[in-house]
């Protein structure tokens, strides 16, 4: 088997083993979604229940409601090479760091777009908004899920390692995540009619942050494990 | 790379091996080599240095001074190259409480590089050989006794056929039966050329192989006197 098929075969294998322990704990679908659907009751409460008010910000409520929620996804992945002795035997398995990272990062990503699917039925029935653009809306809900799922999932490794995973990660991510929120804010947008902008361009912005992501986590994730 | 150790290199060469463990200096600058086939016994009291010695060789903890080799490799820059052959039984199990007795070792089979038909050739017949039963090997590991999530944790390690064992504290936490088959294990693993550091305080379940016995204490070899006679020094 070449290199690349071995590293997209060992990737695929971690992402297919966090996903089968999502699968079985159903800590996403039972405490991840319903959180983020509360963040999204609540931001109606706080913003009085008129429906113009909400459409105007339903999309930079949309995303943060998606990054506080991704950090409990995030922590789940990481608490998982953090259980009895785990990370101790990925180390010793010899497994390559970056197909490691790749394959976390994609369950992360697969969870948040489940995440964003619920969410956005969220903004449907309780906002009343309205897609003019699905496709914009779908591309920059990909593209911003790769950029939170593979900083978080990078983050979520640095975290662990100075041992302090649960007060650290949020001030550390979140600062980092500010110019997806702000992305991926303005190109819903546009996707929703919500304000006059061109949310393509900032799909640009969205790419360039997950590919930034994606390349510097590959590269990072193995002196993080290690050290 | 070219691989000294199969040219009779030792598979287990410290030469002043310091490690620290905070600031605390858990292993002092120890001398231990260890030839193909051999099985150590480590023995010391609480902290002595034992666990980190194991884990030392296992590439898992840097050598602050000195040099690590493992099957011919620096394990400081070459650990990557070694740790596949090499088999950690530590404290904790390494298994993931959310997938399955046979989900679990399957992971670690093709996380440790074994294609598929390997894996899945290998994965029952290292679990039955653990003497977990057919009804175990369905279920979560968080519902497994602890003595069963040992020998699961063993399994994952078998099923790898590693060239160096290091075994701490093995017989911990199981039942008689379980510490029959770990016995076994050396004892098979030994057969097949493997190499074995264990350290145990039951010294009577190894002292049937005949091992070096290597006592340690305050981070040093204090004694490295040769064969256990099987009397079953107390420590």
């Amino acid at each position: 088997m070449s290199e690349v098929r071995r590293f997209l075969a060992d990737a695929r294998m971690v992402a297919a083993r966090d996903l089968r322990i999502e699968f079985r704990s159903r800590v996403v679908v039972g405490q991840v979604v319903p959180f983020a659907l509360l963040v999204l009751v609540l931001f109606g409460f706080a913003l009085d229940a008129d429906h113009r008010t909400l459409r105007t910000f339903a999309s930079g409520l949309f995303w943060v409601a998606v990054l506080l929620s991704a950090l409990l996804a995030v922590h789940r992945s990481a608490a998982l090479e953090q259980s009895d002795g785990t990370m101790d035997a990925l180390r010793m398995s010899g497994l390559p760091p970056a197909a490691l990272f790749i394959g976390k990062a994609t369950a992360v990503f697969v969870q948040l777009v489940l995440l964003e699917v619920v969410l956005l039925g969220g903004l449907l029935v309780l906002y009343g908004v309205q897609v003019v653009d699905p496709a914009l809306l779908v591309v920059a809900g990909l593209l911003a899920g790769v950029a939170v799922a593979a900083a978080g999932t990078l983050y979520g490794a640095l975290a662990s390692g100075l041992g302090v995973r649960e007060t650290l990660l949020p001030i550390l991510l979140l600062p980092v995540l500010a110019p997806v929120l702000i992305g991926a804010t303005r190109a819903f947008d546009d996707a929703l009619g919500a304000v006059a902008v061109d949310g393509w361009a900032w799909t640009g912005l969205l790419a360039v942050a997950a590919l930034i992501a994606t390349v510097v986590g590959a590269l990072a994730h193995g002196v993080l494990i290690e050290d | 790379m070219a691989d000294r150790y199969r040219d009779g290199v030792p598979v287990v060469e410290l030469r002043g091996a310091v490690a620290l463990l905070g600031t605390f200096p858990a292993l002092a600058g120890v001398d231990l080599t260890v030839e193909s086939g051999e099985v150590v016994l480590l023995r010391g009291p609480n902290g002595a240095g034992k666990t980190t010695l194991l884990r030392l060789c296992a590439g898992l903890v840097r050598p602050e001074s000195g040099s690590v080799e493992v099957l011919g490799h620096d394990l400081v820059r070459e650990r990557r190259s070694v740790r596949r052959r090499v088999a950690l039984l530590g404290h904790a199990t390494g298994l993931y409480d959310d997938l399955t007795v046979t989900q679990n070792v399957y992971f670690w089979a093709r996380a440790a590089g074994l294609t598929a038909v390997e894996a899945t050739g290998r994965v029952t017949a290292a679990l039955l050989r653990m003497g977990l039963s057919e009804r175990l090997l369905g279920q979560p590991v968080h519902t497994l006794s602890a003595g069963q999530r040992r020998r699961a944790s063993l399994a994952a390690l078998v099923v790898r056929r590693p060239e160096l064992w290091l075994l701490d504290e093995p017989h911990a936490g199981l039942d008689q039966s379980g510490r029959d088959v770990v016995d076994a294990l050396v004892g098979d693993a030994v057969a097949a050329g493997a190499t074995v550091l264990v350290s145990s305080h039951e010294l009577e379940r190894v002292a049937g192989l005949g091992p070096r016995v290597v006592t340690i204490s305050g981070g040093l070899v204090v004694d490295d006197t040769g064969r256990d006679d099987g009397g079953g020094h107390g420590v």
